[in-house]
């Protein structure tokens, strides 16, 4: 039992923090696209589209980040001292473009700046979890159960790399969930970005998926060993079709299913990264056994998540339902 | 030069922890106020309580949004700055945390985007629950973190093996020794200061001769909540300082500037305490006085600073002062609350200039009292950051200085910026008052049932709401 329990909290964990990516995702999206926007009619749309989510989005990173520190305490001080300035980078740009929903409506003269605030936030934001996410997959030096490394051991191309990814793929979200959510021009706007976006997108899947296996051994075994790959290589596959499907209805005005297709990619991709790397949480010294809390802390909190998670998604999806449906141009929920 | 990142970790906590407890203090109080004015719209039908509920979201969703983002940065300060305290108390601490995020967090967030933009597509009882739900989450998130802070204060139901914290016992560790003390003293503060914000805004409007039937309500409702919250949070506040004594007694040795423990204590009134010579220069005090508040009975003894090696013993100063600034603007708050009872039985209460003009400055009085009483129970925690068990030198991150200070300039810049803009819109929409750009209230009225997903309601219909850039509700 006890041999699983850490395996229990890893998928916990990793719904939380898939959660996150998918839902914060479609609203950093939408401060990403805020640039090619050309009015602040437009704008006024796209904010409105997500403003009753956002605070509930962004609750899941708080789960993911308390998750990590009651299920796995020791990978928690190790990976958020090792990605310091990141975490603290993206915290002050969480900031920026939350207090923006609330100050955009209230400024007038300031209008234009919680604008900027706005796109320049969610967009720092986005990079600054793919350096998060870079900096992990690359490997923290680790000596004696604690990070000992520099504050820039982070800064490497490849996290820039995803670091660029991920703003490409938060605004493809971002763009697919316009489509379904607005008409009109924002709309129209939204389903060219989106294709834009997605050819990105895999772009740099293609990239980070030939990067990590030749410059990360372990990457390269897990992959192409068998008989791994036996078991594996539906994920790439999954991957080109569920891309090719995405592509197919934002050419046929499809509405919803172009968002579907999109967290389906951000799932594939999901995927891929854990084949990668489980069970190291802190690649490459550390596994979820190695990092895990006692016993008696993940069998209480389980029995909380337990009770509480099925809740969660219960209001979560009444509230998706009450502000269901397309919201007009020039409408607002206020 | 080379920075101490361990003082400049707790510079940047302390300074961001102060930031963030603003909004909780105001949103937990703010939240139960507006769900109060949904249920009294309810079972009245008076229309100024929808349209003062209605005034106070809007305030509500601008501190919320900074309590938010201000909170989310506070989970992570405990992995990025203070690794160690996570590695080792993470086993016992870390569930508290975990069930404040499950229980409370998604509960207020969520439905918080209901009672912001759901006036026109929710019926009245479910908009109603909503707030409720909003309060309730409130209230929830301060059991579960006041729980993971007194079991840091008052520690138990652990065991330590090779220097790592194992639970032993979840109920003693969530029903710790001060819980019960420290959770209804920062609720009733909470509530308290948010009725001072509401008195203040009330006395505003009365004075100025605008929105009078609004600004009435809110004076009678606050000054009659104080008039009963405020004394008791006294009489809390007295039970919480013994439970203190019995478990901390260097945290009220501090306070009390108290260094002789072989000698009754004096009631200092003023002083300045030295740490180096071990005394109370320029004391103003009452002899006996902290023996009979302490022990009742005049030659009581209590445990004094010396009794403990200087490394082992509080900073003085923040302590002391921050308790007398913090009783003194509660006996301000007591004396405010039952001038205003009283003016009120002679029925004088909206005529009485030399009430309501001080009255409408009382708004920022809480808030300090808050501040102050957070600065007295953690720097007399010290040099502890789990009492006795671990202390704050050994939780800290292996981090360079400058790194910290790098962060730490940042955050004094985007707090400064996000804090002076959220307090001037703040007063901007307290300014433009209840009434709002004038727009009728939904007079086709809200459907019995939430409406279909992407059909217009009645209401909207009728309203075809046509201002995007302005907030309306």
């Amino acid at each position: 039992m006890e041999s699983y329990l850490p395996v229990i909290w890893a998928a916990i964990i990793g719904l939380a923090v898939a959660m996150y990516v998918i839902l914060d995702g479609f609203d950093l999206g939408i401060g990403i696209l805020f640039p090619f926007a050309e009015t602040d009619r437009e704008r006024d749309q796209m904010m409105s589209s997500v403003a009753p989510f956002w605070d509930g989005n962004e609750t899941w990173l708080v789960l993911g980040g308390a998750g990590l520190m009651v299920a796995f305490p020791l990978a928690y001080s190790i990976i958020l001292p090792a990605l310091y300035l990141p975490v603290i980078i993206m915290l002050l740009a969480l900031v920026f473009r939350g207090v923006a929903f609330e100050f955009r409506w209230l400024g007038v003269t300031s209008k234009p700046h919680w604008t900027f605030a706005f796109a320049a936030g969610s967009a720092l934001a986005a990079f600054c979890q793919g350096l998060i996410l870079g900096g992990l997959i690359q490997g923290i030096k680790v000596e004696n159960g604690a990070f000992a490394g520099g504050a820039f051991d982070w800064a490497t191309p490849f996290a820039a790399l995803c670091g660029l990814g991920l703003v490409a793929g938060y605004g493809l979200l971002g763009a697919t969930w316009l489509v379904m959510k607005t008409d009109g021009i924002v709309a129209g706007r939204a389903r060219i970005q989106a294709k834009l976006l997605l050819l990105a997108v895999l772009a740099f899947m293609a990239i980070v998926s030939i990067w990590t296996p030749l410059a990360f051994e372990r990457i390269a075994v897990r992959w192409f060993s068998l008989p791994n790959i036996l078991f594996f290589w539906w994920v790439p596959a999954a991957t080109a079709i569920v891309a090719f499907a995405a592509w197919r209805w934002l050419e046929t005005k499809h509405d919803v299913l172009p968002f579907l297709a999109t967290i389906a990619l951000f799932l594939l991709g999901y995927l891929g990264l854990l084949i990668s790397n489980f069970p190291y949480l802190v690649p490459p010294s550390l596994t979820i056994w190695q990092t895990a809390a006692a016993p008696a802390t993940h069998i209480f909190m389980l029995l909380g998540t337990l009770v509480m998670l099925p809740i969660i998604l219960g209001y979560v999806i009444f509230v998706y339902w009450i502000f269901g449906g397309k919201l007009r141009e020039g409408e607002g929920y206020h | 030069m080379d920075l101490d990142p361990l003082l400049i970790s707790r510079l940047q906590f302390a300074f961001t922890i102060i930031f963030h407890i603003i909004f909780p203090t105001f949103t937990i109080g703010l939240s139960a106020y507006i769900a109060t004015l949904c249920v009294m719209w309810m079972r009245t039908g008076k229309e100024h309580y929808r349209v003062l509920a209605q005034f106070w979201t809007k305030i509500f969703a601008v501190s919320f949004a900074m309590g938010v983002v201000s909170g989310i940065v506070l989970s992570y300060q405990f992995g990025t700055n203070w690794s160690r305290y996570s590695a080792v108390l993470g086993n016992v601490v870390g569930p508290m945390i975990g069930f404040e995020v499950e229980v409370a967090f998604f509960l207020e967030a969520t439905f918080l985007g209901l009672l912001l933009f759901g006036w026109n597509r929710v019926p009245p009882w479910l908009h109603t629950l909503s707030a409720i739900a909003v309060a309730a989450g409130t209230l929830m998130s301060a059991f579960w973190i006041l729980s993971a802070n007194s079991w840091m204060q008052t520690p138990v139901g652990y065991e330590m093996r090779d220097g790592i914290a194992y639970p032993l016992d979840w109920l003693d560790i969530v029903f710790n020794p001060s819980f019960f003390y420290r959770l209804p003293h920062m609720v009733t503060a909470a509530y308290l200061t948010t009725s001072f914000v509401v008195l203040a805004v009330g006395a505003r409007y009365v004075l100025a001769g605008k929105h009078l039937e609004h600004g009435r309500t809110m004076v009678r409702m606050a000054v009659g909540f104080a008039a009963i919250v405020a004394p008791l949070q006294l009489v809390i506040g007295d039970q919480h300082g013994l439970n203190t004594l019995k478990h901390q007694p260097m945290k009220i040795a501090a306070i009390e500037a108290h260094w002789d423990g072989s000698l009754p204590g004096e009631l200092v009134l003023f002083a300045w305490p030295d740490e180096k010579a071990e005394t109370n220069r320029f004391a103003v005090t009452i002899p006996h006085g902290a023996s009979i508040m302490l022990t009742h009975s005049w030659d009581g003894l209590f445990p004094g600073l010396t009794s403990v090696p200087p490394q082992d013993r509080p900073p003085v100063l923040p302590p002391f002062f921050a308790f007398r600034a913090m009783v003194g603007i509660g006996m301000l708050m007591i004396l405010t609350a039952l001038t205003g009872v009283w003016l009120w039985w002679r029925g004088r209460l909206f005529s009485t200039r030399w009430y309501l003009w001080p009255a409408q400055h009382v708004w920022w009085l809480g808030f300090v009292a808050v501040i102050c009483g957070w600065i007295v129970t953690e720097t007399g925690r010290q040099p502890w950051v789990a009492y006795g068990l671990l202390r704050t030198a050994d939780a800290v991150s292996p981090l360079a200085g400058h790194t910290v200070a790098t962060t730490l300039v940042l955050f004094v810049l985007v707090y400064g910026v996000v804090g002076s803009m959220g307090l001037y819109y703040i007063n901007r929409l307290i300014m433009r008052g209840p009434d709002g750009p004038a727009i009728e209230p939904p007079s086709a009225g809200t459907p019995r049932w939430p409406v279909e997903p992407g059909r217009k309601t009645s209401a909207e219909t009728a309203l075809s709401i046509p201002v995007p850039s302005e907030r309306i509700t």
